[in-house]
């Protein structure tokens, strides 16, 4: 048995997933708040990278400056995403809140490849961060422990945030019940603008993130579907969920594909391995690890 | 939404339950029907290459669509997996075709008995979730069988594809365009006989009272799984066939042609056509097929003014489709068919309606 690739790729597996596990939440947030499930996530990832990348690029912003303006951009951008195309399905079946957003993931995703192309492309290299450094006996690149940082600073302000702050605290009563919120002097509107504009902000810096650990491309978009495993084995409505689904898909990613390249040799069990997991947890515990399950009143 | 009247003509009174339940509303519409139907039959060897491709693909596609709708609009579960449903009746009917040496024609709906068992296997989930839930589970079900089939090369050919030849009858070889159409009509007519046909039962009655409400189906005895999982069943059924047709007239099945994409372009037309309705339907998936056709032509005849959209033609005719779902989501929720029904109505009840 390879132990050092063994141990290689559960590192990677644990960074890989901390980073599924900020975007996961993000997802989580919208859901929770709104009960809208977007599954336009990934593409706000690409968003956010295309924005910042160009930004520097083409524009020759410094990297820091890019980096606040993608904030600012992405923040508004989920705003307007929520007033324009959201707040007319309220109340609307469910079928219809998921094709809605289905529907904006195409008109992104054709929208992006046309304006940035369809190569990928890379951040130029600012903080060396192809230069590996060396931790007990693993080589890591300084990319990757940068975004470890990030996603756990990330998901330090979200806790703070929602404990802490008077936001934070509206919007877990608007999420527990809005009619009560409502009553008691929250605007629930607001609220949910502001839920879309966190979601949107944070799964930018996770694209920017992504962007500089790999490369910005329209394939990015596909963390938006690894984000459903993720969620699921968590349960849909809990943040902590969210986090702990992502580090078990990051994981379990590495570990099927330790095992498929070692042993079984069957191929491509890196990307379908959290889908048969995703089922399987659907069978036998299908409110997920952490989730509320529903009780249905007649 | 103000409540359409959808009125009868005075004196048209249903005095038995079997009128009630007659497979068509008025005499008028079926026999509108029929002409439909013979209409397209004669016209079909005038037309041009071009137009009986299109009517063939309308066909297909208005097959694997009425199937999503019995799940979606009739059942009120969702399914993100139609797409590999369908393409999973295509290698089926090419699998069957080449490994036993049974004639396509006969393969064709064999395929889509083969694929009502896999939908049936995918939709056990849906006994016990719903919503949300079982749309990311469907959603699953749509990647393991897009890896399935690249993977398994006994059944699909792996990345290769497989041959699928055209059928033929007693010798008749339905090898051009306008002898394959016939098939395609008599396959698609047989699906909206059947479906309409369905609603009517009591089976169609269990389906919708399980989208309504389903503890009060469940009280009444509707059996919620065996429902929930027959409804996958159908719907799957409707889906091989159509993948077989569409097979067996590319005559070249690959995995690329059955993504999440083509999933996504079925909800699309079932939600712009309207849900749970059959002729709404059939005009979704004309719409859908017809809508980036007529951006790209929009779009070359603007690009004089503006050279930009010259390049982006092929974005343009994506963007147009999820644009499309948008849009009849915020402005129109009840598709195409709703549309239809408040014109019929205000030319009925002229001059009194708006």
């Amino acid at each position: 048995m390879n132990t050092e690739l063994l141990l290689q790729l559960l590192v990677n597996g644990v960074i890989v997933g901390m980073l599924y596990g900020v975007v996961a939440m993000c997802f989580v947030l919208i859901y929770k708040s709104t009960q809208v499930v977007n599954f336009a996530q990934g593409e706000f990832l690409v968003l956010g990278g295309w924005v910042c990348l160009s930004l520097v690029v083409q524009m020759g912003l410094p990297f820091i400056l890019a980096f606040i303006f993608t904030l600012v951009f992405m923040a508004i951008f989920g705003i307007l995403v929520q007033q324009i195309i959201l707040r007319p399905l309220i109340g609307e079946p469910i079928i219809s809140v998921i094709m809605v957003t289905i529907g904006l993931s195409i008109f992104m995703q054709s929208l992006m490849n046309w304006i940035f192309g369809n190569d990928a492309k890379r951040f130029p290299d600012i903080f060396g961060s192809l230069s590996v450094i060396t931790i007990g006996g693993l080589n890591v690149e300084t990319a990757y422990v940068m975004s470890l940082v990030l996603s756990l600073l990330i998901m330090a302000v979200f806790y703070f945030f929602f404990r802490f702050t008077r936001h934070g605290l509206a919007m877990r009563a608007t999420a527990f019940n809005q009619q009560i919120a409502q009553s008691l002097g929250i605007s629930v509107k607001q609220t949910f603008a502001m839920a879309w504009a966190i979601s949107a902000l944070v799964s930018g810096v996770a694209g920017v993130v992504m962007g500089i650990v790999s490369a910005v491309s329209n394939s990015l978009a596909f963390v938006g579907i690894k984000v459903f495993p993720a969620v699921i084995v968590g349960g849909l409505d809990s943040i902590v969920g969210a986090v702990v689904g992502g580090l078990i898909i990051g994981v379990l990613e590495n570990l099927a594909e330790f095992a498929d390249g070692e042993y079984l040799h069957i191929g491509n069990l890196y990307t379908i391995a959290p889908f048969y997991v995703l089922i399987v947890i659907l069978m036998i515990k299908p409110y997920g690890l952490f989730g509320t399950k529903d009780i249905e009143r007649i | 939404m103000g409540h359409v009247p959808n009125p009868r003509p005075a004196g048209d009174f249903r005095t038995s339950y079997i009128d009630d339940a007659s497979l068509f509303k008025t005499r008028f519409e079926g026999r509108a029907a029929v002409a439909i139907v013979v209409a397209l039959a004669v016209a079909a060897p005038f037309l041009s290459n071009y137009m009986l491709s299109q009517m063939i693909l309308i066909g297909i596609y208005s097959i694997a669509a009425l199937g999503l709708n019995i799940l979606v609009g009739i059942t009120g579960q969702i399914s993100l997996g139609h797409g590999a449903f369908f393409g999973f009746g295509a290698f089926a009917s090419a699998w069957i075709v080449n490994s036993f040496g049974i004639p396509a024609i006969i393969a064709i709906p064999l395929a889509g008995v083969l694929t009502t068992a896999i939908g049936m296997i995918f939709g056990v989930p849906a006994a016990r979730i719903k919503g949300l839930y079982l749309a990311i589970a469907t959603l699953a079900s749509q990647f393991i069988l897009e890896d399935f089939f690249a993977r398994a090369d006994w059944f699909s050919g792996g990345v290769y594809g497989s041959l699928a030849a055209r059928p033929s009858i007693f010798g008749f070889a339905l090898d051009t365009d306008l002898r394959y159409f016939f098939l395609v009509l008599f396959w698609t007519v047989v699906s909206v006989v059947a479906v309409t046909n369905l609603l009517r039962s009591r089976d169609g009655r269990a389906l919708v009272a399980v989208r309504d409400h389903y503890l009060s189906a469940e009280i009444m005895g509707v059996n919620l799984t065996k429902y929930r999982i027959l409804s996958f069943g159908i719907s799957s059924f409707f889906a091989g066939l159509a993948g077989a047709l569409f097979g067996h007239y590319l005559e070249f099945v690959s995995v690329e042609g059955f993504t999440i994409l083509l999933s996504i372009q079925f909800l699309a037309m079932i939600i712009i056509g309207g849900l749970g309705s059959v002729y709404g339907t059939i005009l979704g998936v004309i719409f859908v097929l017809l809508l980036p056709q007529v951006m790209e032509m929009a779009a070359t005849s603007a690009a004089d003014l503006v050279p930009a959209l010259a390049s982006g033609k092929a974005y343009i005719k994506e963007m147009s489709v999820g644009a499309a779902i948008i849009l009849f989501l915020i402005f129109e929720p009840e598709g195409l068919i709703h549309r239809w029904r408040v014109i019929r109505a205000s030319w009925k009840l002229f001059p009194f309606a708006r």
